[in-house]
C-alpha cells in the first residue's frame, strides 16, 4: 500500500495538513484559524471512522499494518510500523473525537494567538494518535515524547496564573519517567534484537529478574502519566492551569496513554512480572480510588475537584487491567473511553462557567440550575455518568472492572483477595459524595450572588459541543455491545498470553 | 433470531411487557421536548402536560392488566428478551423481562398507585408551583415522575439482578431529583437539596452491598439470571454454604438502604422535603418496598440460609418497633407518616425474612393502598391549610383580625390544625379509612395483611411476634393521636379555621384509593388465599401455608382498640383543648410529656441517631478528606516533597557543583585552562536557571552518557 495514502498514516498525520494551512494565515484571521482547525480535526475524525470501517473486530491481531524500515542501525533497525487492534481502536476514535470537540469548545475561550494555539493543538493530535498506533518501541517513544512539546506550550502560553510552573512541572515529571522507559527500550533493542512488538513478543524468554526491572522501568513512565497514586502531584497543577481544551485532552487522552502503555507493553512484553506485581499495582490502584475521592471532596475549586476525581477514576482502570481477566481488562479499556467522555465533558462544563464568571470557586455559585436550565440538565447527566449511575456509560465500565477484580480475588487468580474489589466498591459511594456536593454547590439552593442572576444559558455552539459526548454516554450505558465487540478478541488473546506465559507464577 | 421465535410462540400479551417501560419513556420524552413550549403557549398547558404523563402511566396499567390476563392462562409466566446488554467472556446480562406472578403483582401496584398519583398531581402541582413561586417547573415534575415509573418498572420486571440494579439505582436518582424538587427551598434555602443528597448517598451505601452481592453471585453461579441462580442454588449451597450467607447478607445491606431499615433508615424522614405526591408514590407506596420485593424475589436463596433469615427478621422487626416509637413523638403530619412507613416496612421485611413471603407481599400491596392514601390525604390537608392561609392574606379584614400567621407559619405542623373534619369532609373520611386500616382494625385491608404477618411470626419467631405486636400497639396509638390532632376539636390557627377542601382532580383519586383500602384485603382472605395460590407459581417451594389464627387476630384487634382508647384518653378534643388553653409558657409541647417526659424527648429527637451519625461518620470523613487534601496532598506532598525536596534539592545540588568546580578550578590553575573552566562552569550554572530546556538538556545528556556506555562497553 502506498505509504502516504495508508489509512493509518493518514489518520496520524492528516492534522499536519491543517498545520500547514494555518501557517499561511495571518494572526488576525482568528475565525478562519478556528475553522481550519475544526475542519481538519473533523476530517481526521472521519478518517478514523474509515479506519474503523476497515477494521475487522473478529481478528485478535494487529491489523492494517504498515511496516517500513526507517533507521537501520548495526544489528537492529527501527521501523516505521503502525497498526491497530482491539486494544487501541477505541482510543484512536476517542482521540480524534475529543480533539474536534475540544477545538469547538475553545471557540470563544481562546482569543489570544489563536493560530498558534490551533497549530499546537493539531500537532498534539499527531502525537497522540501516533502513540496509540505505533508498534515499534522507538517510534512509540518518539510519539510519546513528542506529545509533551505542544502540551507544554498549550499550558505555558494559554494557561492560568501559575502556568509556567505547571508547564515545567508537567514536562519534567513526565520526562523523568520516560527516561527509565527509554533505557528499558534500549535494553530490549540490544538484547532482544528488535524494537517491533510482534517480534519481541514472539521472542520472549527474558530472564525473570530482568523482566521485573524492565516492567518497573516501563511502569515508571506509564504510572506517572496515568497518574497512579502517589505520582499524581503534577496533575492538579497541570489541570488547573491548562486552558479548557488542554484539560479536556489532558484528562481525556493523555492520561489514557499511561493506562494504554501498561496494557500494550507491560502486559504483553513482561507477563511474568505482570502477574507477580499485579497485587501491588491493584493495591496502588485501590489507594488511588479512595484517596482521589476523599481529596476531591475537600476541594473548593471545581476544576481541581474534577482533576482529583481523575485519580480516582483512573484507579478503577488500573484495577481492571491488573485483574488480568477478560471482564477486568475489557472493563478497563471501556472505562478509559468513559473517563475521556465524562471527564472531558466535565472540563468543558467547567470551562463554560469560567468563561462567564472568571472564577472556579464553588462558593461563588449556587442556584445556577434556575438561571441556566439547559446547562444544569446537561451537567447533571454528565455528573451522573461520572459517578457511575446505571444506564449511563460509567456504570458499565465500573461494574465490569469490579466484577473482574472480584473474580481475580478468587484463590489462585491474579489478585488473590476480594478485598481489592470490596474496597474499590467503597469508591462508588465516595464518588457520589463528591459529585453530588459539586452539583449542589453549583446548581442547587437559591441564587445568592447578584452576578449569577444574569448569566446566559448555553448557546447553540456550546450545546453542540456537549451533545456528541452525551449521546455516547447514553449509548455506551444502554448498549455497550458494539464497543465490547471491538475489543473482545484482542483482549482474550492478551489475557490468554499473560496466563500462558506465567503459568508458573499463577499458582502460588 | 432465537429471541424472536420464543416471543412469537408466547401467549399473545406477554410480548407486550417492554411497553411498561416504553410508554413512560415516550411520555417523558414528549414532555422534555414540548412541555416547556406547551406550558408557555397554551392556557390549558398544565392539563396537557399532566395528562400526557398520567396517560403514559395509565397505559402501563393497561399493559399490566393484559399481562395478568395472560398469566391466568399461563401462570408459569415467561422471560421476554429485548436486547443483549453486556457480554464479556463468560459474563452476560441482557435487557430481558420476567413476566411471572410475582413481578406482575408489583407492576399492578406500581401502575395503579402511580397513575392515581399522577392524576392527583395535576391538581396538587398546580397549586404547589404557585405556592413556591415557579410555575415553570410544572413540566419538570411530570418528567421526573414518568422517569420514576420507568425505573420502577425496570426494577420489578427484570429477569436478572443486573437489570434489577439499573432500576434500583434509577429509582434512587428519581428520589434524589424529586426530594430536591424545590432545590432552592427548605432550611437556609438548601435544606431540600441536602435532604435529596442524603437520600441518594445513604441508599448508595446499600447499593454497594447490592453490587458486592452481584459479584459474589456471578462468580458462584456463573450468571446473574434469576432462573439460573435459583436452579443452581441448592447445589451451590451444598458445596459452600458460606457463599449463600455472604450473598444474602450483602443483599440485606441493600434492603436496609432502599427500604429504610436500621441502620440506614435515616434518609426517609428527611425525604419528606419532596412534594407530597412524591412522598406518597416513592417514599411510601412503591420505591421503598423494593427491598421487600428483592427478598421475596430471592426467596430461593434465603430459604437455604437460616442465619440470613434470622438477620433479616431481626432487622425488620426491630425497625418496626423502633420507628413506631419515634412516630409518637412527631408533630409534622408528614413526619408521623414517614416514621410509620419505616415501621410498616419493618413489618414487611420481617415477614419476608422469616419466610412468610406471601404475607410480606400482601402487606406490601395493602400498604401501598392505605399509605398512598394517607400521604395524598395529608397533602390535601396541607394544601387545605395553605388555602386557608392564602385566603386570610387576601382578605384585609381577616388579615387584621388574625394575628399569628407569621412567615414561619408551618402548614404541616399538626399543632396548627384541628377541626378540619367539618372543613374538609372528603379528606377527613378517606383519611379516617386509611388510619383505621393502618391501625389494623378489621375488616380493612391493613388488618388482614398485618394479621397474617403476626400469625406467621407467632409460629416461627416468637420474639419477633412480641416486637411486632408492640409496634402494632404504637401504630394504633400514633394514628389516633394524629387523626384527633388534625381533624377534631377546634381549629388552633386562623389558617385551619379557613381551610378549604381540595378540587375533584385530587379527591377522586383519594376516593379510589380509599375503595382499594377497604377492599384490598380481599386478595388474600383466610380460607381463599388467592394471593398465596397466585404466588405459588413463582415462589414454589419457598411458600409455606399461611394459617389464620383466631387467637392472634382477636388479640391484635383488642390491643389495637386499647391503643385507640389510650390515644383518645390523651388527645380527645375536650382534654386537648383544655391542655391547649393553658398559658404557652407553662404547658409542654404535648400532653404525653407530663406522663413520660424523658421518653417523649427521646422519641421527638429520634433517639439522636442523626447526631450520632454526624459525630461518628460524617464529621470524621470530612475531617479526613480535608486533612488528606490540605496537609498530606498539598502541603506535604506537593509543596514540601516535590517543590522543596525534589526541585529545590536539584537546584541546590547543581548550584553547589557549579560553585565548587568554578572556584576550585580557578584557584588551582590560573592559566588558559581557567577560561575553559569558566565556560564549563557557566554551562553548569545555567542548569539552575529554571528554564525547562536546560533541565531537559541535562536529562538528555545523562541518557546519552548511559547510552554511550551501553553501546561501547
Amino acid at each position: 500500500m502506498n505509504f502516504l495514502l495508508h489509512p493509518l498514516t493518514l489518520v496520524t498525520f492528516f492534522p499536519l495538513v491543517g498545520v500547514v494551512v494555518l501557517l499561511f494565515l495571518r494572526d488576525e484571521q482568528k475565525t478562519l484559524a478556528r475553522w481550519v482547525a475544526l475542519v481538519t480535526s473533523l476530517i481526521t475524525f472521519g478518517i478514523s471512522l474509515a479506519v474503523l470501517a476497515q477494521f475487522n473486530p473478529a481478528n485478535p491481531d494487529l491489523q492494517l499494518a504498515i511496516d517500513l524500515p526507517w533507521i537501520p542501525l548495526a544489528g537492529w533497525e527501527i521501523h516505521y510500523f503502525l497498526a491497530v487492534d482491539g486494544l487501541s481502536i477505541l482510543l484512536v476514535l476517542l482521540t480524534t473525537l475529543l480533539t474536534a470537540v475540544s477545538v469547538l469548545s475553545t471557540w470563544t475561550a481562546v482569543e489570544d494567538r489563536v493560530k498558534q494555539f490551533m497549530i499546537f493543538f493539531l500537532l498534539l493530535e499527531v502525537g497522540m494518535v501516533g502513540v496509540f498506533l505505533a508498534q515499534d518501541l522507538f517510534l512509540f517513544y518518539v510519539f510519546w515524547e513528542f506529545t509533551l512539546v505542544p502540551m507544554y506550550f498549550l499550558i505555558g502560553i494559554w494557561g492560568g496564573g501559575r502556568r509556567t510552573y505547571a508547564a515545567v512541572k508537567f514536562f519534567l515529571y513526565t520526562m523523568a519517567g520516560s527516561i527509565l522507559m527509554l533505557l528499558a527500550i534500549l535494553w530490549l533493542g540490544i538484547y532482544q534484537g528488535s524494537f517491533q512488538m510482534p517480534a519481541l513478543i514472539a521472542k520472549g524468554g527474558i530472564p525473570a529478574n530482568i523482566e521485573f526491572w524492565l516492567f518497573l522501568a516501563f511502569a515508571a513512565a506509564f504510572a506517572i502519566k496515568v497518574p497512579m497514586w502517589p505520582l499524581h502531584s503534577w496533575l492538579p497543577d497541570a489541570h488547573v492551569e491548562a486552558p479548557t481544551a488542554g484539560s479536556v485532552i489532558l484528562a481525556g487522552v493523555l492520561l489514557k496513554m499511561g493506562t494504554y502503555g501498561f496494557l500494550r507493553f507491560n502486559l504483553s512484553l513482561f507477563p511474568q512480572a505482570t502477574v507477580q506485581l499485579a497485587p501491588w499495582m491493584a493495591g496502588l490502584a485501590v489507594i488511588g480510588i479512595l484517596y482521589g475521592a476523599a481529596v476531591s471532596y475537600a476541594q473548593k475549586d471545581v476544576k481541581k475537584l474534577v482533576a482529583y476525581s481523575s485519580v480516582s477514576h483512573l484507579g478503577f482502570v488500573m484495577l481492571g487491567l491488573f485483574a488480568l481477566n477478560p471482564q477486568g481488562v475489557q472493563g478497563g479499556i471501556l472505562q478509559m473511553v468513559n473517563h475521556g467522555l465524562s471527564t472531558g465533558a466535565l472540563f468543558i462544563i467547567v470551562g463554560m462557567i469560567y468563561e462567564r464568571r472568571h472564577t472556579r470557586e464553588m462558593d461563588a455559585f449556587g442556584g445556577l440550575w434556575k438561571v441556566m436550565p439547559i446547562y444544569g440538565a446537561l451537567t447533571l447527566i454528565v455528573a451522573l455518568s461520572s459517578m457511575g449511575l446505571p444506564g449511563l456509560n460509567g456504570f458499565v465500565g465500573e461494574f465490569t472492572i469490579l466484577l473482574g477484580a472480584w473474580g481475580a480475588g478468587q484463590p489462585g487468580a491474579a489478585l488473590g483477595s476480594t478485598w481489592f474489589a470490596g474496597l474499590a466498591a467503597v469508591g462508588v459511594i465516595l464518588a457520589a459524595v463528591y459529585i453530588l456536593l459539586m452539583f449542589q454547590k453549583l446548581f442547587l439552593g437559591p441564587v445568592t450572588k447578584e452576578e449569577n442572576r444574569v448569566l446566559l444559558d448555553l448557546n447553540w455552539r456550546e450545546v453542540v459541543t456537549l451533545v456528541p459526548l452525551i449521546v455516547l454516554i447514553f449509548w455506551i450505558g444502554l448498549y455497550p455491545k458494539p464497543f465490547f465487540m471491538l475489543m473482545a478478541p484482542a483482549v482474550d488473546k492478551l489475557v490468554a498470553a499473560v496466563q500462558a506465559a506465567s503459568a508458573v507464577a499463577l499458582i502460588p | 433470531m432465537f429471541f424472536q421465535e420464543t416471543v412469537s410462540q408466547a401467549p399473545q400479551f406477554f410480548g407486550l411487557v417492554p411497553w411498561i417501560v416504553f410508554f413512560p419513556v415516550i411520555g417523558l420524552l414528549f414532555n422534555i421536548a414540548f412541555g416547556g413550549m406547551i406550558l408557555k403557549r397554551s392556557p390549558a398547558g398544565e392539563k396537557i402536560v399532566g395528562w400526557v404523563a398520567s396517560i403514559a402511566s395509565g397505559l402501563t396499567f393497561v399493559v399490566s392488566v393484559l399481562l395478568l390476563v395472560s398469566l391466568l392462562g399461563h401462570p408459569e409466566g415467561m422471560v421476554v428478551p429485548l436486547a443483549e446488554w453486556i457480554k464479556i467472556g463468560s459474563f452476560s446480562a441482557n435487557w430481558s423481562f420476567q413476566v411471572d406472578t410475582l413481578s406482575v403483582v408489583m407492576m399492578l401496584v406500581v401502575s395503579i398507585v402511580g397513575t392515581l398519583i399522577h392524576i392527583y398531581s395535576i391538581g396538587y402541582m398546580h397549586e404547589d408551583v404557585r405556592h413556591n413561586g415557579d410555575p415553570g417547573r410544572y413540566g419538570r415534575f411530570f418528567v421526573f415522575m414518568n422517569l420514576f415509573i420507568v425505573s420502577m418498572m425496570i426494577l420489578v420486571s427484570a429477569d436478572n439482578y443486573l437489570m434489577l440494579f439499573v432500576g434500583w439505582e434509577g429509582v434512587g436518582l428519581c428520589s434524589y431529583l424529586l426530594i430536591g424538587f424545590w432545590y432552592d427551598k427548605g432550611e437556609d434555602g438548601i435544606g431540600n437539596a441536602v435532604a435529596g443528597k442524603k437520600a441518594m448517598i445513604t441508599t448508595r451505601i446499600g447499593d454497594v452491598g447490592m453490587l458486592l452481592a452481584l459479584f459474589a453471585m456471578f462468580w458462584a453461579f456463573g450468571s446473574l439470571d434469576f432462573n439460573t441462580i435459583f436452579a443452581k442454588a441448592p447445589q451451590v449451597a451444598a458445596a459452600s454454604p458460606v457463599i449463600i450467607l455472604l450473598i444474602t447478607l450483602f443483599m440485606l445491606v441493600a434492603v436496609t438502604g432502599k427500604s429504610a431499615q436500621i441502620p440506614l433508615y435515616v434518609w426517609l424522614p428527611d425525604a419528606m422535603a419532596g412534594p407530597t405526591p412524591v412522598s406518597a408514590l416513592i417514599h411510601a407506596a412503591t420505591m421503598v418496598t423494593a427491598g421487600v420485593y428483592l427478598v421475596a424475589r430471592s426467596a430461593d436463596l434465603y430459604i437455604l440460609e437460616p442465619q440470613a433469615q434470622f438477620m433479616v427478621t431481626l432487622v425488620g422487626s426491630a425497625t418496626a418497633l423502633f420507628a413506631a416509637t419515634i412516630a409518637v413523638g412527631q408533630f409534622d403530619i408528614k413526619k408521623v407518616l414517614a416514621y410509620s412507613t419505616v415501621s410498616q416496612l419493618g413489618f414487611m421485611v420481617a415477614a419476608v425474612g422469616m419466610g412468610a413471603f406471601v404475607a410480606g407481599m400482601f402487606h406490601l400491596v395493602t400498604h401501598a393502598f392505605f399509605k398512598g392514601l394517607l400521604f395524598l390525604s395529608a397533602g390535601s390537608v396541607i394544601q387545605g391549610v395553605e388555602r386557608g392561609a392564602h385566603h386570610i392574606e387576601h382578605d384585609p379584614k381577616l388579615k387584621k383580625q388574625s394575628k399569628s400567621l407569621g412567615p414561619d407559619f408551618d402548614p404541616q405542623d399538626m399543632r396548627n390544625m384541628g377541626g378540619l373534619r367539618s372543613r374538609m369532609k372528603v379528606t377527613f373520611w378517606v383519611y379516617l379509612i386509611g388510619a383505621i386500616s393502618l391501625s389494623g382494625l378489621p375488616p380493612l385491608a391493613g388488618f388482614w395483611s398485618k394479621d397474617e404477618i403476626l400469625a406467621e411470626a407467632n409460629k416461627l419467631y416468637i420474639w419477633a411476634y412480641v416486637l411486632l405486636a408492640i409496634a402494632a400497639i404504637f401504630t394504633a396509638f400514633y394514628m389516633t393521636r394524629q387523626v384527633l390532632m388534625v381533624f377534631f376539636g377546634k381549629p388552633r390557627s386562623a389558617a385551619a379555621e379557613h381551610a378549604q377542601e381540595s378540587p375533584p382532580v385530587m379527591t377522586i383519586p383519594l376516593m379510589i384509593l380509599a375503595g382499594l383500602t377497604v377492599l384490598g384485603g380481599l386478595i388474600n382472605l383466610p380460607e381463599f388465599h388467592t394471593l398465596e395460590h397466585w404466588m405459588e407459581h413463582t415462589l414454589g417451594q419457598a411458600i409455606h401455608k399461611a394459617e389464620f389464627v383466631m387467637l392472634v387476630a382477636a388479640l391484635s384487634t383488642v390491643l389495637a382498640l386499647l391503643a385507640i382508647v389510650a390515644g383518645w384518653w390523651f388527645y380527645n378534643p375536650r382534654r386537648y383543648e383544655a391542655f391547649w388553653a393553658e398559658p404557652a409558657a407553662k404547658r409542654p409541647d404535648d400532653p404525653l410529656r407530663r406522663l413520660i417526659g424523658p421518653l417523649f424527648e427521646l422519641w421527638k429527637n429520634k433517639y439522636w441517631i442523626d447526631e450520632l451519625y454526624w459525630a461518628a461518620i460524617l464529621n470524621p470523613y470530612i475531617a479526613l478528606s480535608r486533612f488528606l487534601a490540605d496537609v498530606v496532598d498539598w502541603r506535604f506532598w506537593h509543596d514540601w516533597f516535590h517543590d522543596q525536596a525534589l526541585f529545590g534539592g536539584f537546584n541546590r545540588l547543581t548550584g553547589l557543583l557549579a560553585g565548587r568546580i568554578d572556584l576550585g578550578i580557578i584557584d588551582g590553575i590560573a592559566n588558559g585552562l581557567g577560561t575553559l573552566a569558566q565556560r564549563v562552569a557557566a554551562v553548569l550554572r545555567s542548569v539552575q536557571t529554571g528554564f525547562v530546556r536546560n533541565y531537559a538538556l541535562s536529562i538528555f545528556l545523562g541518557v546519552v552518557i548511559i547510552l554511550g556506555y551501553l553501546l561501547l562497553r
